[in-house]
């Protein structure tokens, strides 16, 4: 029975809310992003289904479910059919490393009687805690690739070929930087597992964007590169490639790419948060609910500091111009490259010194 | 009993998707099959509690090896790869190499652990902390072959920049499209 609840029950639940949130939380993400470009370019955006347009991404969804299946003919059909799954999947299995708060105590009913005998248990917000967390996350987002360059090889057609090779050049580029800059933290921090990270962030509310100015806007820049956004959306700059690799893909199929992306941004930001914003903690160690409610306000001021990087993300794509290919790759090895090295030599220096 | 499992599950998806792999006449179909091949091995890794040597395995050999892989083989015209002469018509190499290997496997099952040499301290259960402890054997028991190790990978890098530095475009060797 222990091992019933503990091992199958319990990460059950969360994955199950995992899985059903997500989509829906990437649902009104659009809206979101839709209606504040809308509003920084002096329109409305969408208006129509439900009240101003709050309706919209139920809609969206169920034109998209409703649309009709399309795999070109020269298409590598299974192939075309396993790419927007292998982008997809990497992206949900990342989340459950991730800390969205502390514990919670439910009531859960003992034994199979009746009636009920509730027990307190108490739950943590995250579905595990791996000693690997960090490692995890960058090796299977790194899998998340692989789904790109498959659906534009398979599609069999050149705009989406091209906007593969640049989506994973661009990737397996700034993934280098990247892995650099979180490095600076784990010095800090002395250990991979992310719970620990934000443990250790905890005393008199010194998050490590403190200690890790330089770190976190290399992460922050990478972080956009990495889920293909604007100012680094070149993968499908429509301009010059349509839509990149997912050209060729429609209704259901497309969608999943979408999804993918979407949940790629929540993993990044979720990650900056937990990394240099110190996760669930509260600024300067404000508490608003009693010890008991923790958890809750945990989960809240998670969520607050993601939505803030959401909406970056948003911002940057209505303020600044795409960036041409040849300075991309430039930006990321000359610039960026460099600085992340020099600050992790930097910071284990100074943590031998101070430390040791 | 559930680890013996779980270590059969991955293994037998490594070794048929690894037959896949030298089976498959299409490149990428072939390197679909590495991908299932190296994962199933980082799944056996995890399945021995050596969590970071499976997070490596997989960012290392799929997150950076496969992808290149595929990267390349993706500007090759698949139809042409198709009737192109393979490198699987050479058998005598083959079958030597191979009689080699399995007397090498052999050896190692009838010997069991006696035919490896274990250090001293890889024999403890790794349980706890496992990537503190790999990073303190490599950087301080093993350091000098660590080092070997990344002057070598540093040579093949220079060479690998060397070689393609010399077809300049519009030069004498310009690389035709």
């Amino acid at each position: 029975m222990d091992f019933f609840v503990d091992y199958i029950l319990e990460p059950g639940v969360k994955i199950g809310v995992i899985v059903l949130v997500l989509p829906l939380l990437v649902g009104y993400l659009v809206l979101m992003e839709r209606k504040f470009i809308a509003f920084m370019q002096v329109r409305l955006g969408p208006m129509r289904v439900g009240p101003h347009g709050l309706l919209q991404p139920i809609a969206d969804a169920l034109k998209l479910m409703l649309k009709e299946d399309i795999v070109p003919r020269g298409a590598d059909r299974l192939i075309f059919i396993m790419a927007p799954v292998v982008a997809l999947v990497p992206a949900f299995i990342v989340l459950s490393v991730i800390p969205f708060g502390p514990s919670i105590t439910v009531p859960v009913p003992e034994a199979l009687a009746w009636p009920p005998q509730f027990v307190e248990r108490e739950v943590p917000l995250f579905i595990t805690d791996l000693n690997i967390g960090v490692l995890f996350i960058l090796a299977v987002s790194s899998i998340g690739v692989l789904g790109i360059i498959l659906a534009g090889w398979a599609s069999n057609s050149k705009y989406p070929l091209l906007g593969a090779l640049r989506s994973a050049a661009q990737m397996v580029s700034y993934e280098v930087a990247l892995g650099f800059s979180i490095i600076g933290v784990l010095l800090l921090a002395g250990s991979l597992s992310l719970v620990d990270i934000v443990n250790a962030q905890a005393g008199d509310g010194h998050w490590f964007v403190l200690y890790q100015p330089v770190a976190f806007v290399i992460f922050w820049i990478c972080g956009v590169a990495e889920t293909n956004r604007a100012p680094f959306d070149l993968p499908e700059a429509e301009s010059e490639l349509v839509a990149g690799f997912h050209t060729e893909y429609s209704g259901f199929r497309w969608s999943l790419f979408f999804l993918a992306e979407y949940a790629a941004m929540i993993v990044v930001a979720s990650l900056m948060v937990t990394l240099f914003f110190g996760g669930w903690l509260a600024p300067f160690g404000l508490t608003l609910l009693p010890q008991s409610l923790a958890g809750i306000e945990g989960a809240f001021w998670f969520s607050a500091k993601l939505l803030f990087f959401i909406y970056s993300y948003i911002w940057f794509r209505a303020s600044w111009p795409r960036y041409r290919y040849d300075q991309l790759m430039s930006v990321g090895w000359k610039v960026l490259l460099p600085i992340a090295i020099a600050n992790v030599v930097l910071t284990a220096i100074l943590v031998l010194f101070l430390e040791g | 009993m559930l680890q013996l499992v779980i270590f059969y599950i991955f293994a037998t998806i490594a070794v048929v998707s690894a037959i896949l792999l030298i089976t498959r006449r299409n490149a990428v179909h072939s390197a679909m099959f590495l991908a299932a091949t190296l994962l199933s091995v980082a799944g056996v890794f995890l399945s021995l509690r050596a969590e970071f040597l499976a997070g490596v395995q997989v960012i290392v050999y799929v997150g950076g090896i496969l992808v290149l892989f595929v990267f390349v083989i993706m500007l090759v015209p698949t139809d042409r790869v198709m009737f192109e002469r393979r490198y699987n018509r050479q058998g005598r190499i083959a079958l030597i190499t191979a009689a080699v290997l399995v007397g090498e496997l052999v050896y190692a099952v009838i010997q069991g652990r006696d035919a490896f040499v274990f250090p001293e301290e890889a024999l403890e259960p790794a349980v706890e902390g496992n990537s503190q402890w790999v990073g303190t054997v490599l950087y301080q028991n093993y350091l000098l072959p660590f080092e070997i190790a990344s002057i070598l990978l540093l040579v093949a890098i220079i060479g690998a920049v060397v070689l393609s530095k010399k077809s300049k475009p519009g030069g004498e060797n310009a690389v035709e499209e």
